[in-house]
């Protein structure tokens, strides 16, 4: 394209959003009339402001039957991942339920892992994804000897499974008696023997010290429970089930910019509430693609923006989303009416009669689309 | 009704608690004793069906306004109590009251001089974060206070108050009475109260604890007689007297000094009755039961839950002028018009307004009354009143009728109606048709428009609804017509299109049909078409002529058919590429849709009518059925499709055998078990898409079978390979099929076996017939899809609900953000760009489009 017409383009660029004017960008043809490229962008533009919503449109109930009438047809079976045992994501209308309810606890979290260049090609891989997942003493012991008598504990170690994650066993006995107060240790060939500096009558104890060793950390970030690499596009990157986001973010082979884990709470946690939005959107969006169901992105948007628009994320429950509405009658026709009517009459709250459901109630115009413009007229 | 239009009646609701005085104030009756009637059957004065209370029976006046039967909406009546009663709903707050407050002085157990800063921080929060965020707040601040044991305004000891379920309140060991109570409750100043978030003007604390109690009108509890003459009383009189007879026995006790124990006995079977007259499932209480057994349904069952008074008779409402029978389709309809039987027809009408200019017009109605089609059965005078026509008031009806008259005359050929089908999951559930009069007995609808409704006939019924004001009409053919919903706004496409037979009768007509002049020229009148100066140049005529005889002659379009071939539409004619569902279904429809952006909504759909016909009409010309065997193979592709199962088995036999000699090696996180269930699954289907692909290629492809898969009208190959080649293997949670007996899925099979038979794979067809294993595996898989969907719907349903009533009130304001009830903006532009969907196209703005279109 010519200088001349790039300027005539450059002038639309405000008055069109942003994915209209890169399109057209990448579709107008190189040689082109001036006369012609200002026909067009015109065209354009009309018919960008004629596609324009109206006012008084019920956009917030369109979304929702966009996304609850489809929902019949979304599968209910949790989804298998193909690659690391145990590792299956949840998929289809249980993950919509746990996004829109804003769960704490999701039942599946999960991360994707981007490094940075020089980590990122296949040989380095394997070396990056044992570094971030999670292994427990646990993990290397093959034998646990408990001498009840002497309250004494012999753990027998794997030393090839030891050798896998590139630690020694001194550097694991080490880190036992700086994380476990109250015990002699003493490093063997193969194994560590683990003994109370107090013998007291309660044999309970040589146990809880065990469960105690067994729990400890020696390695990769906590959470991070299985690792998958895979290839995505030119590069390597790791899956992981569980999630751990502010550890994984800080280290540094790690891109930071493009690592995600599917824990909406986490992200908002780390990254804040417009994070969160866009993970709403993202997630779901990628539930309804895998479906084979066709949603326009402004309906997920829109939910997504009711859900965050306090600054804080509110589910989709009567504990989140409808406990914050003003009306009275509103919130005790959804749920617990009983309960919202008495609450209401302890602080002497006005329904003021100004959305939906109140005017169904009462049989008066309800105020949107056509309900909502009204006539002044002077009475003579 | 006339002269008095009032724009809004109610502006607000305020909620709050009746103080004793109100309820004494608003009561027309004190009721003081429990019998019901005396002996005539007369409503005993001061019973709980007192005349003054309203009136039930029809013919009978109010004593109090003096109004007929659905005149007067009743009026409360009180019964003074002989001892004050805790209401059991407001006990949680008279909990945190009495713990949270000095039990000599009644002030708040906070410092003086921290009660201005706890209220500047409950101020701040109501601010930032409204009443919820206060509630947090409140909660807060009380339970900081349960533990203080001094009070530090009077320097008085307390103690401990605790609650034992459900109404008696202890102090310390002791039992506090509910007069004790509600002394204490008294001395909570006014001030104090904020902190708690009660405001003094609509609950003082000491009204939660009952001194008079309102007793609800007959009409809300209204008698039944039953056909032996005998009175059927409400659950809640039933209620009601059990309290009056408690609390007469209870002040004769008093008056007569009766010992202590008895009173307090009587006092705590009141409060019993009158807790369960609120709420009859408190769990720690029996509830009352009917002398049958079933429990009691008081006021707190009455309000809540889906059969509930908010959910079932406030939120949603029935409604007159309606119908509501079985739907069968009628292509010849046009996609909005509604068959409506004579039966229907005769029972719905609408009101005309009699004007100087219709009165002959509307006499003819009134002429033929209710009994005859065109007819009318009432006539509403200017004063309001109904009149029923019939043969006996037709001639004194058609005397008086002059302007001003409304005349519900029968619904006739061309009035709207609204068409609805449950459930209305979206709102192209609920349109616009116009009617049409049709014999039969029947709602009768154009298939094409089934989508949308999600109907189909083998037994669904539908609701018709007709509007009966202007402004009502206006709004629904403006705005709910059928064309103006055809593009969804759930992704910005057509959800009406052509389907099944109409798709098959296009592809086979555009595909290699050719006609003679006449047969042509037949096809297209028969649709409707008269311009037929397309076909001049042709001898024989090909479909595709045909076809494009019913397109506007400047269309060009450019797609894709279903086999990825290319379509083009050239001056409205169809010069290369067939017709299927790519272009005509619904949800797809990309010709349908460039045909809505050019030619606007109603030419649109009158073309969508007009293809759907022809489509039928072709199939009625050229004759299309289809039969068994539609899914013969030659019998080397047979043969084929043998050795190619026969080969994956061999090699799943090798992998087994590998797998056993501990040779097989495992995938990367994998076991070795996985990996061969992988690989045996892989290898499986393999073989299953080979034999599909033997299937494409050996089938016929002029039988009608193939003929429909590959237009989309109805089935795909996969089908046709389960019924002619092999039916696969029947998968259940993505694995082969595992549950079954120790070892093994069948007793029939060895334990620990592998093989694809074992673990449901079925290589048998179903025209070859399955095994009884195999019959069994795919009823194992066929179970499971059903439980799966029965589980879905319930869920979905619930999410839905949800979603509608969190967002229900979100509107576009004029200033084009998206805002809530409150003016909270959620949006500064909707969709972030302002495009509304049912504008679009598929979302977007075809630039591609408008960059080859301007020239």
């Amino acid at each position: 394209m010519d200088r001349a017409n790039a300027v005539v383009l450059r002038k639309y660029q405000t008055k069109l959003p942003p994915l209209i004017y890169e399109e057209l960008k990448e579709h107008l043809p190189d040689k082109i009339s001036k006369q012609k490229l200002v026909k067009i962008l015109d065209h354009v533009l009309v018919r960008y402001k004629g596609s324009q919503i109206s006012p008084g449109e019920a956009v917030g109930l369109v979304s929702a039957e966009s996304i609850g009438e489809p929902g019949t047809q979304m599968t209910l079976n949790t989804f298998h991942f193909a690659g690391v045992a145990e590792m299956n994501v949840t998929v289809g209308l249980p993950r919509i339920i746990e996004i829109f309810d804003a769960r704490k606890n999701i039942k599946t979290p999960m991360m994707e892992i981007y490094f940075r260049p020089p980590y990122n090609t296949a040989d380095k891989i394997r070396k990056m994804a044992s570094l971030i997942k999670e292994s427990k003493v646990d993990d290397v012991v093959s034998e646990f000897k408990v001498d009840i008598l002497e309250q004494r504990l012999v753990i027998k170690i794997n030393m090839k499974k030891l050798t896998e994650l590139e630690e020694n066993l001194a550097d694991v006995s080490k880190f036992i008696k700086s994380k476990i107060k109250g015990i002699f240790i003493k490093t063997g060939e193969d194994f560590i023997e683990v003994a109370l500096k107090d013998k007291s009558d309660d044999i309970n104890k040589v146990y809880k010290v065990k469960e105690k060793i067994r729990g400890l950390k020696i390695k990769g970030v906590k959470g991070i429970l299985q690792v998958l690499p895979v290839k995505r596009g030119d590069e390597y990157i790791v899956l992981t089930a569980g999630s751990n986001l502010k550890t994984v973010l800080d280290m540094k082979e790690v891109d930071s910019t493009r690592t995600i884990c599917n824990d909406i709470h986490e992200i908002n946690a780390v990254l804040g509430i417009e994070a969160a939005r866009q993970a709403i959107i993202n997630e779901v969006y990628k539930v309804i693609e895998a479906q084979g169901l066709n949603i326009d992105l402004r309906h997920v948007m829109l939910v997504s923006d009711t859900m965050c628009v306090n600054g804080k994320l509110a589910g989709i429950t009567r504990y989140g989303v409808v406990r914050e509405k003003t009306s009275v009658l509103a919130r005790a026709s959804f749920e617990t009416p009983i309960k919202h009517v008495i609450d209401a009459a302890l602080v002497g709250e006005v329904d003021k009669l100004d959305s939906v459901v109140e005017n169904v109630m009462i049989n008066q115009p309800v105020p949107l689309g056509t309900g909502l413009p009204g006539l002044i007229t002077k009475v003579k | 009704m006339e002269g008095e239009y009032v724009y809004k009646k109610v502006d607000s609701i305020v909620f709050g608690v009746f103080s004793p005085k109100q309820i004494q104030k608003m009561a027309a009756v004190k009721i003081v004793t429990p019998e019901l009637y005396d002996k005539e059957g007369y409503p005993v004065d001061g019973g709980l069906m007192d005349v003054r209370l309203g009136v039930i029976d029809p013919g009978l006046r109010c004593k109090t306004c003096g109004g007929k039967l659905k005149e007067c909406a009743g009026h409360f009546g009180y019964i003074e109590l002989a001892r004050p009663i805790i209401h059991f709903k407001f006990i949680k707050i008279v909990l945190d009251l009495l713990r949270s407050t000095c039990k000599h002085c009644g002030r708040v157990l906070i410092p003086e001089k921290n009660i201005n800063r706890y209220l500047k921080i409950l101020e701040k929060s109501s601010a930032e974060e409204g009443l919820s965020g206060r509630q947090v707040k409140i909660r807060e601040i009380i339970k900081k206070l349960k533990t203080r044991m001094k009070c530090p305004h009077c320097k008085k000891k307390q103690a401990k108050i605790t609650l034992e379920k459900p109404t008696t309140f202890y102090d310390g060991e002791t039992k506090i009475s509910p007069i004790e109570i509600r002394a204490r409750l008294e001395r909570v100043p006014d001030g104090d109260l904020v902190l708690f978030g009660v405001n003094p003007n609509h609950a003082r604390p000491e009204w939660m604890v009952l001194t008079v109690l309102s007793i609800p009108p007959v009409t809300i509890r209204p008698s039944i007689t039953l056909e032996s003459g005998e009175r059927s009383e409400d659950d809640l009189t039933h209620k009601l007297g059990d309290v009056v007879r408690i609390n007469q026995r209870l002040f004769e006790n008093i008056n007569a000094g009766a010992p202590e124990i008895i009173i307090e006995d009587l006092w705590d079977l009141l409060q019993y009755h009158i807790t369960t007259f609120f709420d009859n499932e408190v769990s720690q209480i029996p509830p009352a039961r009917h002398r049958g057994g079933q429990p009691l349904k008081t006021i707190t069952a009455r309000i809540k839950s889906k059969e509930g008074r908010i959910r079932h008779n406030l939120a949603g409402k029935r409604t007159n002028f309606s119908a509501r029978t079985v739907i069968s389709p009628d292509p010849r309809l046009t996609l909005n018009e509604v068959g409506v039987p004579f039966e229907i027809a005769m029972k719905l009408t609408v009101p005309e307004r009699a004007t100087t200019w219709n009165s002959a017009f509307l006499k003819k109605f009134i002429e033929n009354g209710p009994g005859k089609y065109p007819g009318a059965n009432y006539v509403i005078r200017p004063d309001g009143r109904k009149k029923r026509i019939t043969d006996e008031t037709k001639e004194e009806i058609l005397e008086e009728l002059s302007p001003g008259y409304q005349v519900e005359r029968h619904i006739r050929n061309g009035d709207v109606a609204l068409f609805n089908r449950q459930p209305s999951l979206h709102r192209m559930s609920m349109m616009c048709h116009y009617i049409r009069i049709l014999p039969g007995r029947t709602l009768r609808l154009n298939p094409a428009v089934c989508p949308p409704y999600n109907a189909d006939f083998d037994g669904d019924e539908m609701n018709l609804h007709i509007p009966q004001t202007e402004e009502a009409r206006a709004e629904a053919e403006t705005l709910m017509l059928v064309q103006t919903q055809l593009i969804s706004p759930r992704y910005g496409l057509s959800v009406m299109g052509c389907k099944q037979d109409a798709i098959t009768g296009n592809y086979v007509l555009t595909k290699d049909l050719e006609f003679t002049k006449e047969e042509a020229v037949d096809l297209l009148g028969s649709v409707g078409v008269e311009d037929f100066s397309g076909l001049g140049k042709y001898k024989t005529v090909p479909g595709r002529v045909v076809f494009s005889a019913l397109l506007p002659h400047d269309f060009n379009y450019i797609g894709q058919s279903k086999s990825r071939e290319k379509v083009v539409i050239k001056n409205g004619e169809l010069i290369e590429g067939v017709m299927d569902d790519n272009s005509l279904g619904e949800e797809k429809g990309l010709m349908l849709k460039a045909l809505h952006e050019k030619y606007g909504e109603t030419l649109a759909v009158s073309l969508l009518g007009r293809i759907f016909q022809l489509g039928i009409k072709v199939l009625l010309f050229r004759g299309f059925s289809i039969g068994l065997s539609d899914t013969d193979l030659p019998e080397d592709a047979t043969n084929k499709i043998k050795e190619a199962l026969a080969e994956a088995d061999k090699k799943v036999t090798e992998l087994i055998e590998s797998h056993n000699q501990g040779e097989l090696e495992a995938f990367p996180g994998r076991t070795v078990a996985e990996t061969l269930e992988l690989k045996i699954l892989e290898t499986l289907n393999l073989a299953r898409n080979k034999a599909g692909n033997f299937v494409l290629e050996h089938s016929d492809m002029k039988s009608a079978a193939l003929i429909m898969a590959r237009s989309g009208a109805r089935g795909n190959i996969l089908n046709l390979a389960q019924i002619s080649a092999v039916v696969g293997q029947q998968a259940l949670r993505g694995k082969r099929i595992e549950r079954g007996y120790q070892g093994r899925t069948l007793s029939y099979f060895k334990q620990g076996d592998l093989s694809p038979a074992a673990h449901g794979f079925i290589g048998n067809s179903f025209k070859s017939g399955l095994t009884p294993h195999e019959f069994f595996f795919a009823a194992m898989t066929g179970r499971d899809s059903l439980m799966d969907t029965a589980l879905r719907t319930p869920k979905s349903g619930y999410l839905y609900r949800r979603l509608s009533n969190a967002m229900q009130d979100l509107k576009v304001e004029y200033d084009k953000t998206v805002r809530d009830v409150s003016k909270k903006i959620i949006q500064f532009k909707y969709g972030e760009d302002g495009i509304d969907v049912t504008k679009s196209e598929g979302g977007k703005i075809n630039i591609k489009r408008i960059i080859s279109e301007v020239k």
